[in-house]
């Protein structure tokens, strides 16, 4: 735990003491901390189970559980590829297969200069719109393998512009 | 509790409302095939499916360890729909299963096998793909081998209601599903204490100990002096692994098998928990009347010792400096007996026969050695020498008895035998600062106050104008509570016994296994009960021991006349005092 800064430490017990009325407060506090640093790693998990009593083991079940905690540190743009029953049939894996090709990345993996994460999402309740894609929240509509690379490119253009 | 009406299989029976089906049925003379329950409930998450039932009122067949009774339910176990649902439940189990059962260390005791042969699984109705498999053996305690899991959960459950701990949960999901300390990381790595309580309920061999039994035969081959020495919840218990009834006391079949498996020499470890207590009392008392560190921790349970250095770092000045008397005796034996006899304590081998795991973490301590020389050198489980003797073609059951060695050391008396359960420890080293404090025996030398098997036992003794307020816990839970008050500042005693395991050794992570599936002739509560029949094993051995208090062992006073001088000496420091140190709980 040792290299975890003090503050970090005290805003993590902070987003603890938030919940303390509720009977299962867990989610809730991984939510939190998820937003706050992008991913939950041990040590923080450490610090959730010493103000909480609930076991690293029992933290570390949930986080490994839910696709929407993270180990890792995610990358600047998270792209999020449905892979649901409906957009699946749609052709969902050619498009993450796609995105994998061009970022040089498998699903789950964040690139080395920490621009793109490519996640394989459950279904994200978007069937009417498959098959659908989302990056950092926007969402793209009945994307198409073709459109794959040139959307990679404007984000890699628009961090060019930003530099 | 208000009784319902129900039916099972028919039959009309009335029964405790609040009850699940399983329970319910149990109590009806019904034996409902079932893998993940435990006792009480103490699992019973629905997890295996094994135990499907139909029952009247409920959409489709129900998991008979969760489902309550209700009022006019009836229950079928044995329709055709239900006999099939179990036997394709645990025939999916073994899809995912590695089925080396003849090479697996739980064979004989394994509750799967136990349900594919009651349901009449078939082999590989289901081929397919087979979850990643992580096998730990880096401690030298307990191995993991998660191709043997079935997910039941039973060692997550029992590590958070004896410990508190949950150094086990389950981890990622679906097909991917393990259970493993976090990061599935080793034991070694985590702050598991190694206490074996896991592997005491796991139902196959996914958890086990970490057999030792080849080393001790290549120190035999090698032609070491190999001697043995065991603890005194072992002989309250081995006969279990022989299909004798929980509670026998088999300390003199013991003897004569361990003098056939051919150990030079066999000792009972009594006689060195005799010797700590010398030790432990002397020291209780020095603090006292020093203002030394109190209250003053007892340091017996390696389980404990782990937990305290994991978990209690700021607390370690409270822990006697005592080795545990297993490690005690290894030194005298390596120094003063080596001396007496004429042995080169190179050639020495000691082995001990505990019924705890962490024992054999414990053994590999450096800090547990004198001049390089490690004070015991294997540790076998109360289980692992039921196979030793299996091995042998001995027939325990037929042994005549024989007579534990006491030459030169050896001899015990009746305090040390009660080491073995909750209490045994706090009772024994009264008797002797009883004597110290009042220069008196106590008159009765049964001390009911620390007996019996609640979670924290207290007591206030007034010995020689003097209060002594002590404390009894056992499993971290409750220590936890009596080392927090210590931590607050709030402690109001002197002494306090702690041991790893509930119950004390006799229910250590070492000791026979209890699988009601596996002991038709026992009792039906018999989870409920077996510790307290194991303990009356010992009290009765306590009591029929003509000496019942440390100090009165001559062979003690002997040790102290012409060795070590006297408790506490420096001499006695060098061989018979440890120390501690606080560990990273999650180090790399």
């Amino acid at each position: 735990m040792a290299h975890l800064q003090e503050a970090a430490v005290k805003k993590i017990n902070e987003i603890c003491d938030r919940y303390v009325d509720e009977k299962t407060p867990l989610m809730m506090i991984l939510s939190d901390i998820q937003k706050e640093y992008g991913y939950i790693p041990l040590e923080v998990q450490e610090i959730v189970s010493k103000r909480t009593g609930v076991s690293v083991a029992e933290i570390y079940g949930v986080v490994t559980f839910y696709s929407f905690f993270s180990l890792e540190p995610k990358g600047k743009y998270v792209i999020g590829v449905c892979l649901g029953t409906a957009c699946y049939v749609k052709g969902a894996q050619q498009i993450v297969d796609k995105f994998s090709e061009i970022i040089g990345i498998k699903a789950g993996e964040t690139s080395a200069d920490g621009l793109f994460t490519l996640d394989a999402l459950r279904c994200i309740g978007a069937c009417g719109i498959a098959p659908a894609v989302t990056i950092n929240g926007k969402v793209y509509p009945k994307l198409t393998v073709d459109a794959v690379p040139k959307i990679v490119n404007e984000y890699k253009a628009m961090e060019a512009n930003n530099q | 509790m208000a009784k319902i009406n129900i039916k099972i299989e028919g039959i009309p029976f009335e029964v405790e409302s609040g009850l699940t089906i399983l329970e319910a049925a149990k109590a009806c003379g019904f034996e409902i095939p079932s893998l993940c329950a435990f006792n009480h409930g103490e699992c019973s998450k629905g997890s295996c499916r094994v135990c499907l039932v139909e029952a009247t009122g409920a959409r489709g067949l129900v998991a008979s360890c969760v489902y309550p009774v209700a009022e006019g339910m009836e229950i079928t176990i044995s329709s055709p729909k239900a006999t099939a649902a179990r036997r394709t439940s645990v025939e999916l189990l073994l899809s995912n299963h590695n089925k080396n059962c003849q090479q697996c260390d739980k064979n004989g005791m394994c509750v799967l096998l136990h349900v594919s042969k009651v349901t009449g699984a078939r082999d590989d109705m289901y081929q397919g793909e087979q979850t990643p498999v992580t096998v730990d053996r880096l401690t030298p305690s307990i191995a993991r081998d998660t191709s043997k899991c079935v997910l039941c959960g039973r060692c997550v459950e029992r590590c958070k209601n004896a410990h508190g701990l949950g150094i086990l949960g389950f981890e990622k999901r679906g097909f991917n599903t393990i259970v493993a300390p976090a990061e599935n990381r080793s034991f070694a790595n985590s702050p598991c204490i190694l206490c074996g309580q896991c592997v005491s309920v796991c139902p196959t061999g996914a958890l086990m100990e970490i057999s030792e039994i080849e080393k001790v035969d290549a120190a035999m081959k090698a032609g070491k002096y190999v001697v043995v020495q065991t603890a005194p919840a072992v002989c309250a218990a081995l006969g279990e692994e022989f299909g004798m009834k929980i509670g026998t006391r088999v300390t003199g079949k013991m003897v004569a098998a361990l003098k056939r498996l051919g150990f030079k020499k066999v000792f009972d470890t009594n006689f060195a928990a005799d010797l700590t207590i010398m030790e432990e009392a002397t020291e209780l008392l020095d603090r006292i009347q020093n203002g030394g560190k109190l209250p003053m921790i007892t340091s017996c349970s390696p389980g404990w010792v782990n937990y305290a250095e994991y978990n209690y770092g700021d607390l370690l000045p409270h822990l006697s400096s005592c080795k545990s008397p297993h490690e005690m005796f290894g030194a005298i034996l390596k120094s003063y007996y080596c001396e007496k006899n004429g042995i080169d304590p190179k050639d020495m081998f000691v082995v001990s026969i505990m019924p705890c795991t962490a024992k054999k973490y414990e053994k590999d301590r450096p800090e547990l050695s004198v001049n390089g020389l490690q004070d015991v050198d294997a540790v076998l489980t109360t289980r692992e020498l039921g196979k030793l003797i299996k091995r042998s073609g001995i027939n325990f059951v037929k042994l005549p008895d024989a007579e534990f060695d006491n030459d030169v050391v050896g001899d015990y008396t009746g305090a040390g035998v009660i080491f073995g359960t909750t209490g045994g420890v706090m009772e024994a080293a009264l008797r002797t600062a009883a004597f110290k404090l009042t220069g008196e025996e106590l008159q009765s030398p049964a001390l009911q106050e620390v007996r019996g098997f609640a979670g924290i036992k207290e007591a206030t003794f007034n010995l020689g104008g003097k209060t002594l307020k002590v404390a009894v816990a056992h499993g971290m839970k409750n220590a936890k509570v009596l080392l927090d008050d210590i931590r607050a500042g709030k402690s109001e005693y002197q002494f306090i016994e702690i041991m790893g395991c509930p119950g004390g050794c006799i229910a250590g992570g070492g000791q026979p296994f209890v699988k009601p599936c596996f002991l038709p002739n026992e009792d039906a509560d018999i989870l409920d009960t077996y510790k307290a029949k194991r303990a009356a094993a010992l009290y009765c051995e306590d009591e029929l021991k003509t000496l019942r208090a440390s100090h009165k062992n001559p062979q003690i006073a002997e040790l102290y006349n012409t060795y070590l001088g006297e408790p506490n000496s420096h001499k006695a420091h060098k061989l018979l005092h440890t120390t501690y140190q606080a560990k990273e709980k999650f180090g790399k």
